[in-house]
């Protein structure tokens, strides 16, 4: 596969987990990623400098209609969902809440499963709700990469978990060993 | 890891269910005049896969069959199209910037038009009543807010809204700056809150369509906040022109936390009135 966008979903213990994963990635990552954490309203700006502050990558609260671009990382705002609307480029809605989360997991994944298929990486990591589940079903539905923080070693295993029921051909691997797997990926060593 | 298998031929072409939805709202716009072909399609979509699961439909093509023979669906689709919801003091941020920065300029106007465009259920005029009420500017406002949506519109004026939404409400409303009590704007009876009526004596609710109307007045005040962002860029743009055209000058333009007018033509023709929140100043 040739991946061309990078979409990963978090909740609890999502801010260690990203600190983590942003850590890893090196400046030189071709591919864009979109990050939903669930995240409190009144959290905004914080935790783009708190990510910022430890990724090579330029981390930004993601804007409606934003073009996406390679060596970012783009971040759902609070109280909004972040879809993906075309190739390139992101878009925001404030529709209800989806499995009481606004941003929603599963939202981004499905919006960029159909736009970008089998180009398509998604990651489900720590959490504490199935969030995610559907969205990583959806992503493997069509033709995209699946990966799965390994439950046993996630700082709170139920949304891993939740994925991987629903995507039980999930890859899983432990939170160090994802960054160099999408970095593999991007590069097209792991074809 | 293996190479993602395909179970079926795919067409060639354009994704399938990308063509059904195209089908549909060309349909829906030739027959009955709705245009939603400006809309973002990632929304959209989700928005019409909604309905085509409560209608009991699988395919979009069946969401166009009964949609365009049955003028009662037409009109369930609609609703679940066009419905957006808000919350009172939504983004407290922005409504407390509002009070420091817009107030002032405001308070020297002697009479003060405010659009605010994308009713949905009436949160946001409301939330600007009680804010201009308490700023003493009320008696000398008037709020048009307008939406596409005649059934929302109808809710917003009717103000009633669920009971257990008053304590988010309220928490937005202490954060958004309010001097008061917030129970001071509602009548709760049973699991309902009703919105005092005398906060909606210079509120004219009223059907306007971005996409499709043009300005009727010329505003000291327009906000449009969290409605083009279910537009696509070449909708955005023209909306954005009929807001730019309905503004007075000096007048102040509010958008979302999520939107911006950076990267639009407005962008040269307006100034943030205050560092980090989407209210900006018309120059000139």
């Amino acid at each position: 596969m040739t991946p061309e966008l990078i979409v990963i979903g978090t909740s609890l213990g999502g801010l260690n987990a990203l600190t983590v994963l942003l850590d890893r990635l090196p400046s030189t990552l071709s591919v864009p990623v979109v990050v939903v954490q669930h995240r409190g309203i009144g959290m905004n700006g914080r935790l783009v400098t708190l990510l910022a502050q430890r990724s090579k990558l330029r981390v930004v609260d993601a804007e409606d209609k934003m073009p996406l671009e390679a060596r970012h990382v783009y971040l759902a705002p609070a109280d909004y969902h972040v879809l993906i609307e075309s190739k390139g480029t992101l878009a925001l809605s404030t529709d209800p809440p989806v499995r009481s989360a606004r941003p929603s997991i599963d939202v981004l994944f499905e919006s960029a499963a159909v736009v970008y298929g089998a180009n398509l990486v998604g990651v489900v990591m720590t959490g504490a709700s199935a969030d995610g589940a559907d969205g990583l079903r959806c992503v493997k539905d069509r033709g995209g990469m699946a990966i799965v923080e390994d439950p046993a070693t996630a700082e709170c295993s139920t949304m891993p978990s939740a994925a991987l029921a629903a995507t039980p051909v999930a890859a899983v691997l432990p939170l160090r060993r994802i960054a160099d797997y999408l970095v593999a990926l991007a590069d097209g060593a792991t074809a | 890891m293996g190479l993602p298998v395909v179970t079926d031929a795919e067409p060639p072409g354009e994704d399938l269910e990308a063509v059904e939805i195209e089908l549909l709202i060309e349909g829906v716009f030739r027959h009955y005049g709705y245009d939603f072909r400006g809309y973002a399609r990632a929304s959209l979509r989700r928005r019409l896969l909604a309905i085509m699961r409560n209608e009991g439909l699988k395919t979009f093509s069946a969401l166009q069959d009964r949609v365009l023979h049955d003028r009662s669906a037409w009109d369930r689709c609609l609703q679940g199209i066009s419905v957006n919801v808000s919350a009172m003091f939504r983004d407290p941020q922005f409504f407390l910037a509002f009070r420091r920065h817009a107030i002032p300029l405001l308070r020297t106007y002697p009479f003060i038009r405010i659009w605010q465009a994308g009713s949905s259920l009436g949160e946001e005029a409301y939330s600007l009543a009680i804010l201009l009420h308490e700023e003493g500017l009320y008696e000398r406002s008037l709020i048009y807010s307008t939406d596409i949506n005649e059934a929302a519109l109808r809710q917003a004026r009717d103000g009633i809204y669920p009971a257990d939404l008053m304590q988010r409400y309220t928490q937005n409303y202490i954060q958004a700056g309010g001097t008061r009590s917030f129970s001071e704007y509602y009548t709760a009876r049973y699991e309902l809150a009703i919105i005092r009526p005398a906060l909606r004596d210079n509120i004219v609710f009223s059907q306007h369509n971005l996409v499709s109307d043009g300005p009727f007045n010329e505003f000291n005040v327009v906000l449009c906040r969290n409605v083009m962002i279910y537009f696509t860029k070449p909708l955005q743009d023209k909306a954005l022109a009929l807001l730019h055209a309905s503004l007075s000058n000096f007048g102040l333009l509010g958008v979302g936390a999520g939107e911006s007018l950076r990267l639009t033509r407005l962008d040269k023709l307006y100034e943030p009135l205050v560092d980090g929140q989407r209210l900006y100043k018309r120059l000139g």
